[in-house]
């Protein structure tokens, strides 16, 4: 192969003694992201399998794109267009984001990896895709770059890097962005593109399916277009069946655990018909499921292996009370209509707790079971 | 022994600093550093208290029995800020009225206390005095580091006055960050600043 030819000429100039040799790290990184490594772990127990992080990670991207597609179809139909053209909007509004994503995070990334003389780890591909998927339509480049700089700096290379985190880097940059520049990430017009070409409504304004059901008690839109997407908010998160369609990716191929995401859409769904019983709300409770962020964080955020908890029954505590709290920020604080990512945020601060729990009960469990039989 | 008193007070300043070596005293750094003004006025203020608390605590050091010397320093410390306390109210009122009752906290200040236990009351009045005023520097040069990377960003001026918006930068879409306005973001920046201080200062890293 051509490819590996190139790759093996190049090895030597950037390994130990070669000219390029301080940037060994970046030359690791493009090696493994264009060959599955050659090298086998030498010590300590390991599970054998075809699949690496690197595969695991195109794995999770391939999951993302129907809803990132559908995004950008959505977008453009939001400001009137239709069809292909739709689409091509929404990319030409999309791409931008991601690009300055990837440019900001991965190239803080490659530096600090460099500097610990550390591999490059291959993390961020994910989270640098989801971050444009979760925000607002016409959120601004340079406040993208620096929600994703905080993210990466802050949440993720002061803790040693790709997992070691103790947050979601991609709610962390939301979280940043939220809280930094609430004026401009709230409201009415920044769920609506601004950017006027190719025929594009001008000045389309308007509130959010979940700012309509907290401030109306009802929504503009029927269930099926909730469902279907058809409504304004962030990139990613309005199509609840392109969300479902990534699941079902995640969960044939094994890479999400199935045991948060049906945890938190139960206790979510708990929650919501809890709350709903109780007269906190008129609307139909499932519409908290199909509007907002909740199916996007519950299939692709709260499932990440890194800052979810670790035990099987963790996962189930953990994620019920990602869905269950959501719920309740979403209906109990008038400040945020949504509050996906502010449970995910604090459910990551508590798993190695429920951890910590877990782990305790079984020994006590076991300890236990020894003192019967004596 | 010149050099010696003076060492008293220019160690506070970098290498034994109080908030970012002894981690001392955080609480108001996070509390009053929205703006540069209160933060200035606040590190004065803890600089005359600690500068004095530790000069009349060494000279009373040999007459108090240990027993009661924790209750003798607080009426010391106590009538210090009472007195600065209303130094402020009569020159500045409208910066003691933004500074509210963190002056009266002065009093739990872990920086003037520890300053007096670990020094003033081993040490001669005139190089706890010394002591007192560079611990007082130190924080307040904290104070204000932290207050002006935080009043920029967050409100777009300097000492009140509106710089970002004499630039223009507003016209060109740049909006101010409101996190810096919140006690977390302060906490991160006094972390940097630790971040930065440790990597110039290769023996303050632990191992």
């Amino acid at each position: 192969m051509g490819l590996r030819n190139i790759v093996d000429k190049l090895k030597p100039t950037f390994s130990k003694g070669g000219k390029l040799a301080f940037l060994e790290s970046t030359f690791d990184g493009f090696e493994t992201f264009l060959f599955v490594p050659n090298k086998t772990t030498q010590h300590g127990a390991h599970v054998r399998d075809c699949i690496d992080m690197k595969r695991t990670m195109i794995v999770v991207v391939l999951a993302l794109l129907p809803a990132m597609l559908f995004g950008c179809y959505n977008t453009g139909l939001q400001v009137g267009l239709e069809g292909w053209t739709a689409l091509f909007y929404g990319l030409v509004r999309f791409l931008p984001m991601l690009a300055v994503t990837y440019i900001v995070g991965l190239g803080i990334e490659f530096t600090a990896a460099q500097l610990r003389g550390h591999a490059i780890n291959e993390g961020f591909l994910v989270s640098g895709f989801i971050i444009p998927l979760i925000m607002p339509v016409s959120t601004p480049l340079w406040m993208v770059a620096l929600g994703t700089a905080f993210a990466v700096i802050f949440g993720k290379e002061v803790f040693g890097g790709t997992g070691m985190n103790v947050f979601n880097p991609a709610a962390l940059a939301r979280a940043f962005v939220f809280f930094a520049y609430t004026p401009q990430m709230s409201g009415e017009t920044v769920w609506f593109s601004d950017w006027k070409m190719m025929g594009a409504t001008d000045a389309t304004t308007g509130a959010t399916a979940l700012e309509q059901l907290a401030t109306k008690g009802n929504m503009q839109w029927s269930d099926l277009d909730a469902f279907l997407g058809f409504i304004p908010g962030s990139f990613g998160e309005t199509s609840t069946l392109a969300i479902l369609i990534g699941a079902a990716i995640l969960l044939l191929t094994g890479i999400a655990s199935w045991k948060t995401m049906v945890s938190v859409f139960v206790g979510g769904a708990s929650a919501a018909y809890l709350f709903s019983a109780f007269g906190a709300f008129d609307y139909p409770a499932y519409y908290h499921l199909l509007v907002g962020g909740f199916a996007f964080g519950a299939v692709f955020m709260a499932t990440d292996p890194v800052t979810s908890a670790q035990t099987s029954t963790g996962k189930y505590i953990v994620g019920f009370m990602t869905g269950a709290l959501a719920i309740l920020i979403r209906c109990f604080n008038p400040a945020y209509p949504e509050g996906m990512m502010l449970s995910i945020l604090f459910m990551n601060a508590l798993a190695p707790l429920v951890d910590y729990f877990v782990v305790e009960a079984n020994i006590r469990r076991r300890k236990n079971r020894v003192k019967t039989v004596k | 022994m010149a050099s010696k008193s003076l060492k008293n007070l220019t160690a506070p300043l970098s290498g034994n600093n109080p908030v970012i070596v002894q981690i001392l005293g955080i609480c108001s750094a996070l509390a009053v550093t929205v703006q540069l003004k209160p933060a200035v006025v606040m590190g004065l203020s803890v600089m005359v208290v600690t500068a004095f608390a530790n000069l009349v605590m060494s000279m009373l050091r040999k007459g108090v029995p240990s027993r009661i010397r924790i209750i003798v320093q607080l009426v010391v410390i106590a009538s210090l800020v009472i007195l600065v306390d209303q130094v402020l109210k009569a020159f500045v009122y409208d910066v003691s009225k933004q500074l509210s009752v963190y002056v009266g906290l002065i009093i739990t200040n872990c920086i003037v206390m520890g300053r007096v236990e670990a020094f003033a009351l081993q040490n001669n009045p005139w190089d706890s005095f010394l002591d007192g005023l560079g611990n007082g520097a130190g924080y307040g040069l904290i104070l204000v580091i932290v207050a002006f990377f935080r009043e920029l960003l967050g409100s777009g001026s300097l000492f009140g006055y509106p710089i970002f918006e004499k630039l223009g930068l507003y016209e060109l879409g740049y909006a101010n960050c409101g996190l810096m306005l919140f006690p977390p973001m302060a906490l991160i920046i006094v972390g940097c600043i630790i971040w930065a201080h440790r990597s110039f200062n290769k023996d303050l890293q632990e191992k």
